[in-house]
């Protein structure tokens, strides 16, 4: 029994955070791999339809797109769902000039291949979409892509 | 004769890895380019003659303001569509009510039947997106039962699980989506 004195009353050992360097570089490399820089700032709400018959937009770099919702900003922009174009806000009749200038930024051999992928918010009309059709097929940007969210069946 | 060199302190390395992770948590994001990819086609000249296309081979899809839908003139029900699509679009021999078949031949398929069916699309202005994109999913959903089943058929395993590209290809082009969309009207208001 005298040999296993306990020495005196010790502490409870301090939580080493010599480690917590490394947590954090791991959770930074998760993100630097998952993740593409944010192009352009989205000034509408959009909350995307889901759908089950989806594929993957092969080249990020082919890809163009036109955002189109309600904004964000109800009090300055109002209800009236909009169109986005690159940064700011845009009529339908700017879509033609868009198509033109996205494929101007692209080497001749890759222009055809470009894709116009719709970014549109689930609430909005099929007057808004069709029109933004009508002027892509007017400037030639054939390829599209409605943009969705995965459909998860519960099996 | 090396001095010892004072350990370089530490505890500044977290600092530094937690600006850079709040760095990237602010400028990326995570999006992931998923969705429905279509082809449009070119706008028809102001004078071209509009195409004579038997009445049989059409299955018109109708869909309102209120995201109701009417296939042929009949209420339907979206949870139906794929069924319904499907089945116009398989191979009926010899039925006056579905489209017209035609015998063709195809590289690595030989010859196949094929039907001239084509589905016809109308959404009015005030119709949602979300219905028009469900539609668009149904159909889409109705063309690779089609395509599955042929391969099947032809090679004992689903389209998806194909190895040979050249085969898949082969299937794409047998059975095409053939989906034509007229342009939404304005009845009704939004």
């Amino acid at each position: 029994m005298s040999r296993f004195r306990k020495e005196g009353k010790s502490e409870v050992p301090a939580i080493s955070t010599a480690s917590m360097p490394d947590i954090i570089f791991m959770l930074l490399f998760f993100f630097m791999v998952t993740t593409t820089m944010k192009e352009t700032n989205v000034m509408v709400r959009n909350t995307l339809p889901v759908a089950a018959e989806i594929e993957k937009l092969e080249k990020k770099s082919l890809v163009s797109f036109i955002y189109a919702g309600p904004p964000q900003n109800k009090a300055v922009y109002g209800t009236e769902p909009r169109i986005q174009l690159n940064d700011r806000f845009a009529s339908v009749s700017e879509i033609q000039e868009f198509v033109t200038q996205e494929r101007d930024a692209r080497d001749e051999v890759d222009r055809k291949l470009i894709t116009t992928s719709l970014k549109i918010h689930y609430e909005t009309k099929m007057g808004l979409v069709s029109d933004i059709k009508q002027e892509l097929r007017k400037a030639g940007a054939f390829k599209i892509n409605y943009s969705t969210k995965r459909l998860v069946t519960r099996r | 004769m090396a001095r010892k060199t004072p350990e370089v302190n530490a505890g500044s390395m977290a600092d530094i890895a937690f600006l850079m992770l709040i760095f990237f948590l602010v400028t990326t994001t995570m999006d992931v380019d998923i969705g429905i990819i279509r082809q449009l086609s070119p706008p028809p000249p102001k004078d071209a003659p509009i195409p004579d296309i038997n009445k049989r081979n059409i299955m018109t899809i109708l869909v309102n303001s209120q995201d109701a839908l009417m296939i042929n003139g009949k209420p339907a029900d979206i949870n139906t569509l794929k069924a319904d699509v499907k089945d116009f679009m398989s191979i009926h021999p010899d039925d006056p009510a579905y489209p017209v078949i035609e015998t063709k031949s195809f590289e690595f398929l030989g010859e196949i039947q094929v039907s001239k069916g084509i589905i016809s699309l109308k959404s009015l202005r005030g119709t949602s997106y979300e219905m028009y994109i469900k539609i668009q999913d149904q159909i889409a959903g109705a063309f690779t039962e089609l395509r599955n089943d042929l391969a099947m058929q032809k090679f004992g395993k689903k389209q998806d699980k194909l190895v040979d590209p050249n085969l898949v290809d082969a299937i794409n082009k047998a059975i095409k989506l053939s989906v034509s969309e007229a342009e939404p009207e304005d009845i009704g208001g939004k």
